[in-house]
């Protein structure tokens, strides 16, 4: 139990990741699955943020003046790594709403299941 | 102790959203649902220190994000539902995947260091040196706007790269909007209707104030929360909201394409030609102590340079995904090849 | 002498690497005119090619080159490292990307709307950008920011094709495709969180000192899935046929060429650069993960293959099936397999671009993809079938062509290590490799015409088209027969791995 107090952030990150990963593989509505995709990325965000955090600290701007003493922060790489993730996220997440648009205009639907379907017959 | 108690009641929310978020049907729920998880989301960041990264979740997962979902589910109908029927056994497999990779996941934390330890592995060895050390080589209080745009500046250039790519990609995808016949708006020309002069009017005031606050977020970002992403995002946001309440053409013409496309270029090849220029003065890529006399000069200059290239070409791909969702015109066209 | 102006010039080379077509790409779009973005493509690529090439030169003797982005010391700013692997797999890319795009300019022109041209060749130019990053770069994440770079211009550059089942393909590698990285990503997040660095060489030097916790077994679980997906390994390989397939020829032919190679080539560097052949080979037991998957990649893609209607498809499985080959070396892992992994890597992309490229150049002429459609061609375009056989026939393995070197030093590392049902599993999947061959050779010169070709139609394919083709074809034949420069550097750069090498 005290394991999982101190780990509570990753068991959540795992959570998120599996509905993430399940929403994905098992809806056939492609739109679904961008979504799916998006919650995939943001658990794994919160995963490395999680690995950042220093109890007691306090946010990676340094705090002006010095009768503070000695400032514990936290630690600023792995929100440089994420702030990057989340400008990829959003990328691919335009580029298959893009895809997904034209997929709908030429097919007349969004279901993975319909769009076989219609290929296999043509 | 209270604001970890708060950390663990929003993400158990974060958890029950994503639940939801899988078995609505409506296309439109789900989308403002995933709204709301990555409000939620900045939330947590904010909780765990990472105020940079919530300020980018909230404006490019709350904010873009979801404008351009919207955008694509006006394209597809907005009442577009989750039509799937999934055989169970695809469900089975499914599930089976989804949980072995969160088990393996899971393993992996077993001999993770205790959350928050300061003495963990991650927080020795490289960041000391980003926390002790940037204030006096770089001289920025921002820690994370240092390691960003200096340490790890070569990252975000690949990062601008990323958002220009799908700048074109989208543009390339959604076609070209200047031969297209301008047609009635897709959105009802809200600016128009009496009923609404109010909205029109606040709209208008409100456009200013927020470009200001996007110039406010570019500059100030050295100093606390923000930067080029962020202010980018804040800036193309103020644009989406006039064009909303009067309409994309009237925009347009203000902010044309042809400019949009040359902006695009231009932030990347900022940033590129940022590290050209420190080449040509001798040095590596990107090495900004050569920018200036003094080396800590030198690094302001260079990570003002380039987080205004950041925030140019981000600014205008935001403008360019919402002009390309907008006007994209369904075509007749024969199936197949 | 003229060191004095040439020295900085040289030193710079590992940026101005990707600096040139990073800046051709933006540069495409402001002109907005179709010819002059195929100029720009060309430019670049050939720039990018000679640079690639100095690099290699300066790396072959074993010479370790470290370019750090910023001035930055490693750890903390990102660092380029090369050495000879990396050197040879920049060759292999920008060589592709070069060769493909003369052979593209009148192949695009059938099968993408004029409009978008000029897009395809930004997009063109931002993939070989971050195929190029991601293999010259010594830093973790890094590898990802430039994955994904090149991972979002492919699914432009294979959705702009008219044919609208390229979109639901590059749909369908998109939502794989980023899956795969983002499980690079928690890969590369785990081992931070055990090591604390971001630097290649220097996790290299921490890893060993954590190896037993749980953190770096699942780090590692999650970079060979991720990677994995990225090089289409067999079972995650369903991207592939359809992206391959659907995608314009002279896309596909660069793809093919290079993106999967790319993805080999980081295995290889986080296998034994970063975990080291021991904590990979004997604490991880990754041969006995790998062996049965490269084993199932090379057989069950090659009897599909042979199953196939599509020839552009019944190729793309024989490229699943020759990812199998390179994925059976790292799992022999010793110095000949190794050398016949890397060595592959070369082989494969000019075996697969002639071979695509021959295809391409039909499917010009016939705008079609069935076999059926072939019947007859083989007299009506006879260049063009003369080189599928050639480049055929070293994509079986027949002695004097590049093909048989790579088996041959697989099969030997096979038997080095006493494993001789493998060995002759090599060569039995050899025999596939002609059956799915003949079908096509088969339909070409021993069926009757479709229909007479009356008016000439079909005529043999333009020269622009032939001359990249035959090309390669010479280069099969010719790294078939003098093979110093092609596995010497392979040998050096196995030798390097195992050695425990950077």
């Amino acid at each position: 139990m005290q394991w999982f107090y101190s780990h509570f952030n990753y068991v959540l990150a795992v959570l998120l990741l599996v509905i993430g990963l399940y929403t994905i593989l098992s809806s056939h509505n492609l739109f679904k699955k961008l979504l799916g995709l998006s919650i995939f990325q943001v658990s794994i965000s919160l995963f490395y943020i999680s690995v950042g955090k220093v109890s007691g600290g306090t946010a990676p701007i340094l705090i002006g003046d010095s009768t503070q003493g000695e400032v514990l922060y936290s630690n600023p790489l792995p929100h440089v790594l994420i702030l990057t993730a989340i400008v990829v996220g959003v990328a691919t997440l335009s580029l298959g709403l893009a895809l997904l648009v034209r997929i709908h205009n030429a097919y007349g639907t969004i279901e993975e299941d319909e769009v076989s379907a219609k290929d296999r017959n043509q | 102790m209270t604001s970890l108690w708060l950390n663990a009641v929003l993400l158990i929310f974060l958890f029950i959203i994503s639940i939801s978020i899988l078995r609505t049907r409506k296309l439109f729920s789900a989308i403002m649902l995933t709204s709301l998880f990555s409000l939620l989301c900045a939330a947590v960041f904010v909780g765990l220190d990472a105020v940079d990264v919530a300020f980018t979740e909230a404006a490019v997962g709350a904010g873009i994000s979801t404008v351009l979902m919207l955008g694509a589910l006006a394209l597809i109908g907005s009442n577009a539902e989750d039509r799937s029927h999934t055989s169970t056994h695809r469900k089975a497999f499914a599930m089976c995947v989804s949980l072995f990779t969160g088990a393996v996941l899971l393993y992996g934390t077993i001999d993770m260091p205790r959350f928050g330890d300061h003495r963990a592995p991650a927080h020795q060895h490289v960041a000391p040196r980003y926390i002790n050390t940037s204030p006096q080589e770089i001289g920025l209080p921002n820690m994370v706007t240092s390691v960003l745009a200096s340490y790890r500046g070569y990252d975000t250039m690949g990062e601008t790269l990323v958002v220009f790519t799908a700048g074109i990609a989208v543009f390339g995808l959604l076609g070209n909007v200047l031969k297209r016949q301008r047609e009635k708006d897709v959105l009802p020309d809200v600016g128009e209707h009496d009923g609404e002069i109010v909205l029109g009017i606040f709209a208008k005031l409100m456009v200013a104030p927020i470009i200001l606050f996007a110039l406010y977020v570019q500059f100030h970002g050295d100093f606390g929360p923000g930067g080029g992403f962020q202010a980018g995002v804040i800036f193309a946001a103020a644009l989406v909201l006039y064009a909303l309440v009067f309409s994309v053409e009237s925009l347009m013409l203000a902010v044309p394409l042809r400019a949009i496309r040359i902006l695009m270029a231009a932030g990347i090849t900022l940033y590129a030609g940022t590290g050209i220029t420190t080449m040509l003065l001798g040095g590596q890529f990107l090495d900004y102590n050569l920018l200036a006399h003094n080396p800590v000069h030198g690094q302001h200059y260079g990570v003002f340079i380039v987080e205004l290239g950041v925030g140019i070409s981000v600014g205008a791909v935001m403008l360019s995904l919402f002009y390309s969702f907008m006007n994209y015109r369904p075509q007749q066209r024969r199936p197949g090849k | 002498m003229s060191d004095h102006f040439i020295d900085p010039f040289i030193a710079q080379l590992p940026a101005l690497q990707i600096l040139i077509p990073l800046l051709a790409a933006p540069l495409c779009v402001i002109l907005h005119h179709r010819r002059t973005a195929w100029v720009l493509a060309m430019i670049a690529s050939y720039c990018s090619l000679a640079i690639a090439l100095l690099l290699l030169q300066q790396t072959s003797d074993g010479t370790v080159i470290s370019y750090a982005m910023g001035n930055w010391a490693p750890p903390w700013g990102i660092e380029y490292r090369i050495d000879i692997l990396s050197a040879f797999v920049l060759v292999i890319v920008s060589m592709v990307s070069s060769i493909t795009l003369p052979y593209a300019l009148r192949s695009l022109e059938k099968e993408v709307y004029d409009n978008k041209l000029y897009l395809l060749y930004a997009g063109w130019l931002v993939v070989l950008t971050g195929l190029l990053g991601m293999t010259i770069t010594g830093d973790a994440f890094n590898v990802f920011v430039f994955l994904e770079i090149s991972s979002l211009a492919s699914y432009l550059i294979i959705a702009l094709n008219r044919d609208r089942r390229a979109l639901t393909a590059a749909f369908q590698y998109l939502l794989l495709g980023t899956v795969g990285a983002s499980f690079i990503l928690l890969g590369i997040g785990l081992l931070y969180q055990m090591t604390g660095t971001l630097n290649m060489a220097d996790l290299a030097q921490r890893l060993p000192l954590v190896s037993h916790a749980s953190g770096v077994r699942t780090a590692f679980a999650f970079l060979i899935v991720g990677l994995g997906i990225k090089a289409a390994i067999f079972p995650m390989h369903s991207w592939l046929a359809g992206a391959y397939r659907f995608a314009p020829s002279a896309v596909t032919v660069f793809l093919a060429g290079s993106a999967t190679k790319v993805s080999i080539y980081l295995l290889l560097r986080f296998i034994y650069s970063i975990y080291g052949s021991e904590l990979a080979f004997e604490q991880l037991h990754l041969s006995s993960i790998l062996l049965p998957l490269a084993l199932l990649s090379i057989v069950i893609p090659s009897m599909v293959a042979i199953n196939q209607k599509s020839f552009k498809r019944l190729l793309a499985f024989s490229s699943i099936s020759q990812i199998g080959y390179m994925v059976l070396g790292i799992a022999i892992n010793n110095q000949a397999a190794l050398s016949a992994t890397i060595l592959h890597l070369f082989n494969h992309a000019i075996i697969k671009a002639a071979l695509f490229m021959s295809m391409g150049a039909v499917f010009y002429q016939i705008s079609g993809h069935r076999i059926k459609s072939l019947a007859g061609l083989g007299h009506l375009m006879p260049f063009t079938f003369a080189a599928f056989i050639l480049a055929g026939l070293s994509l079986i393995g027949v002695p004097l062509t590049a093909g048989f070197i790579s088996k041959w030093y697989l099969v030997i590392g096979a038997l080095n290590a006493g494993w001789w049902p493998v060995a002759a599993l090599i060569l039995f999947s050899s025999l596939l490799a002609v059956a799915y061959i003949w079908k096509i050779v088969e339909a070409a010169y021993f069926k009757p015409p479709l229909s007479p070709n009356t008016t000439g139609a079909i005529k043999e394919a333009p020269l622009s088209m032939l001359l990249p083709l035959y090309l390669l074809v010479t280069a099969n034949i010719y790294f078939g027969l003098n093979t110093q420069w092609s596995v010497g550097t392979a040998s050096k750069a196995a030798a390097m791995l195992l050695g425990g090498g950077q």
